[in-house]
């Protein structure tokens, strides 16, 4: 009887993921509530405890995808997988005001140049003081820093050693993790309350993941904007880790 | 009709894929430049197209905002497949390197915001929105009158 109804979950594992992911929500709001009086957003506390749960799935199965590699869990796959993730920003758009992200044009450009270059000149540091002297696992480790798809396309591109390429891979989801955590908490003291600041922020921090969910748990009616700015910070890391930004590190290390 | 909204927002987020696809095959890079900034920016011509030709029906703004407002349980279930295990247990490089380049990202975040005013507040936004569309509606109800 049992297997049956494993059998129909998993079967039915979309709609589970629905039915568990709503139980979360409703859960955070409560807790948001009853608990905090409203001073922590439930959808904070709701990705938390999606980052829980993915740690424990992790510990469970041993598996790289949270949860979703258990079974009647996989619909959360689905549902939290690139595809829908990107229906759904899209869908913000209808929130966006065209003439205010006209006015943060400018100054979004430019944050999303220094979000490259300065995330990638601190991951070169900081493989250079762990000991890596070759100019490609500086660069790789770099573009790690910018995101997390940076780092492995660079180092895809720059022909970089697989641990190397972890690492950098790891580094881009700690930072996209410690971005979804901390951005509601540091909100008012970067000024993160208005679409401008919001689409500086998202060219800044880069990382759709981190910068989406951080924006929603600090203030819903910010993330299209920020998600704005954030879609092209991936393509211009691409672009420039791999080419301008190595060549930098290349003359600076004296090449190989 | 409702399904109309989610066919166009379907068609405007594939559309920008594939744009954002040809973007970065000819800038020569192995990644997606801009797919999802160019399917928002395709939404929102779309929707103003609409309105012009007063196409913009109850149905396709339901649709849209329909996949708007699962945003936020959808960003929960992405949370819930990150490796956070190898995140946790791949050591103090990792750790340093996250937190340091997170830390130096919202430094810069809090600088620009200090060096360029950021003008209105989402909140102030919504205030003078309700004030005007009071405004409207007062001077409607006057011209009625």
């Amino acid at each position: 009887m049992i297997a049956r109804i494993d059998h129909l979950l998993v079967a039915n594992a979309f709609l589970v993921a629905f039915a568990i992911v709503g139980l979360v929500m409703w859960l955070s709001n409560a807790i948001s509530t009853r608990l905090t009086a409203g001073r922590i957003h439930g959808s904070a506390i709701a990705i938390l405890i999606g980052l829980a749960m993915s740690f424990w799935g992790g510990l469970a199965t041993g598996g790289h995808k949270g949860v979703a590699d258990i079974p009647i869990l996989s619909g959360i796959g689905l549902m939290g997988g690139a595809m829908l993730r990107d229906f759904a920003i899209v869908a913000t758009a209808c929130e966006v005001d065209l003439d205010r992200a006209k006015r943060a044009g400018m100054i979004g450009f430019i944050a999303l140049l220094l979000g490259t270059v300065i995330p990638f000149l601190f991951g070169a540091a900081l493989a250079w003081a762990f000991g890596y002297r070759d100019a490609v696992s500086i660069s790789t480790i770099g573009a790690g820093a910018v995101t997390y798809i940076v780092g492995p396309v660079t180092g895809a591109a720059l022909g970089a050693t697989s641990v190397v390429m972890a690492l950098s891979i790891a580094i881009g989801v700690v930072k996209a993790m410690l971005v979804m955590i901390f951005t509601p908490m540091v909100a008012h003291l970067i000024g993160l309350n208005n679409p401008r600041s919001a689409m500086v922020f998202g060219g800044m921090m880069g990382t759709v993941s981190g910068v989406s969910a951080g924006l929603a748990a600090t203030d819903r009616r910010l993330v299209p904007y920020g998600a704005l700015t954030a879609t092209f910070h991936t393509g211009l890391g691409c672009l420039l880790a791999p080419s301008i930004l190595y060549f930098a590190v290349r003359a600076w290390v004296g090449g190989i | 009709m409702t399904i109309s909204g989610v066919a166009l927002l379907a068609l405007c987020t594939l559309l920008g894929q594939i744009l954002g696809e040809l973007l970065g095959y000819s800038l020569g890079v192995k990644a997606n430049v801009g797919g999802v900034g160019i399917a928002m920016l395709l939404l929102i011509v779309a929707r103003l197209q609409l309105q012009k030709r007063g196409l913009l029906s109850v149905g396709v703004n339901q649709g849209v905002s329909l996949w708007g407002s699962l945003y936020i349980p959808i960003v929960v279930a992405m949370a819930a497949q990150q490796d956070v295990v190898a995140a946790v247990g791949s050591g103090p490089m990792v750790i340093a390197g996250g937190a340091g380049v997170v830390l130096i990202c919202f430094l810069t975040v809090a600088l620009i915001a200090r060096l360029s005013p950021g003008g209105e507040t989402m909140d102030e936004i919504e205030a003078r929105e309700r004030r005007e569309a009071r405004a409207t509606a007062a001077a409607a109800m006057g011209s009625v009158l």
